[in-house]
């Protein structure tokens, strides 16, 4: 196996492991860490292409997850914000308790 | 494989997957963060410093404490929790290895993947810079743009509401003007 297959292959397993934790677990910041974890695969294909792929001068791939981090800190506040919020509505932090979508 | 490699993909995969399988919310966002600071190593260790960097900054340091800091403010931190799976909870796992199986396998059957020998790429941080102020200002902005908006959308949302603030009669801001 070529380094480039080693690293697609740990990213894999980081976006398999953060999907399972997303669609299993109940509580709603633990959804959030592995959207977190399935975004942080996303970064390390764009770094392992950049360091292996044919052109590394051209830094494309540096940018895009330079981009994608500062998207992702935006995301990991909104989300917890609306998490706090839920959880001053419903006095819960669990998916299956908050069904309704009018209070 | 190197050492370094296995020690770091062990890391990154074995803080992920406490992440996800821990019954207690601290123990899980301490998890996260393990695993974050073997991301910063794996990107470190592939000679892209500006970003192992930003992601120790960013991750370990800014999103593990926020996501304390919400665990804190949803009171979820003492108790371990009792039903933490959804009752179908295999067909999530069964999706994920199917996912898994899917890419490991494009992965692995890939001709385009089998390697030629790269010269080691060096992304300098002056280049990096040079490139943000040219190529990608406008990028630059708008990001500059929404973490801004972000910013404001979050303490919003995070406020209590007005009719919430207006209708309490014990409003704390008004018993110190008394």
């Amino acid at each position: 196996m070529t380094p480039l297959q080693i690293c697609l292959l740990i990213s894999s397993l980081l976006f398999a492991i953060g999907l399972a934790g997303a669609l299993t677990r109940r509580n709603a910041i633990i959804v959030l860490m592995g959207i977190e974890l399935m975004l942080n695969a996303g970064n390390l294909n764009f770094i392992a292409f950049w360091r292996f792929g044919p052109n590394p001068e051209a830094l494309t791939g540096i940018m895009f997850v330079i981009f994608s981090i500062g998207i992702a800190a935006a995301e990991a506040a909104v989300g917890l914000a609306l998490i706090i919020a839920l959880y001053r509505h419903y006095k819960t932090t669990d998916l299956d308790q908050i069904n309704s979508m009018k209070g | 494989m190197s050492v370094t490699l296995c020690i770091l993909a062990i890391l990154i995969l074995g803080g992920a997957g406490a992440a996800m399988a821990l019954p207690r919310l601290i123990h899980c966002a301490l998890a996260l963060a393990l695993s974050m600071a073997g991301l910063a190593g794996l990107y470190l260790q592939m000679n892209a410093q500006f970003v192992g960097f930003a992601q120790a900054l960013v991750y370990i340091g800014a999103v593990a404490i926020l996501i304390v800091f919400a665990i804190l403010l949803t009171g979820g931190e003492g108790t371990a929790e009792v039903g933490r799976f959804y009752g179908s909870w295999r067909m999530g796992v069964g999706i994920a290895l199917g996912v898994l199986g899917v890419l490991g396998l494009a992965v692995l059957s890939s001709r385009a993947l089998a390697g030629q020998a790269v010269p080691v790429p060096e992304a300098q941080v002056r280049e990096i810079g040079d490139l943000l102020m040219t190529d990608y200002v406008l990028a630059l902005e708008v990001i500059g743009l929404l973490l801004t908006a972000a910013l404001l959308g979050a303490v919003i949302l995070a406020m209590p509401s007005a009719s919430a603030r207006t209708g309490s009669a014990t409003h704390p801001a008004k018993d110190q003007d008394a």
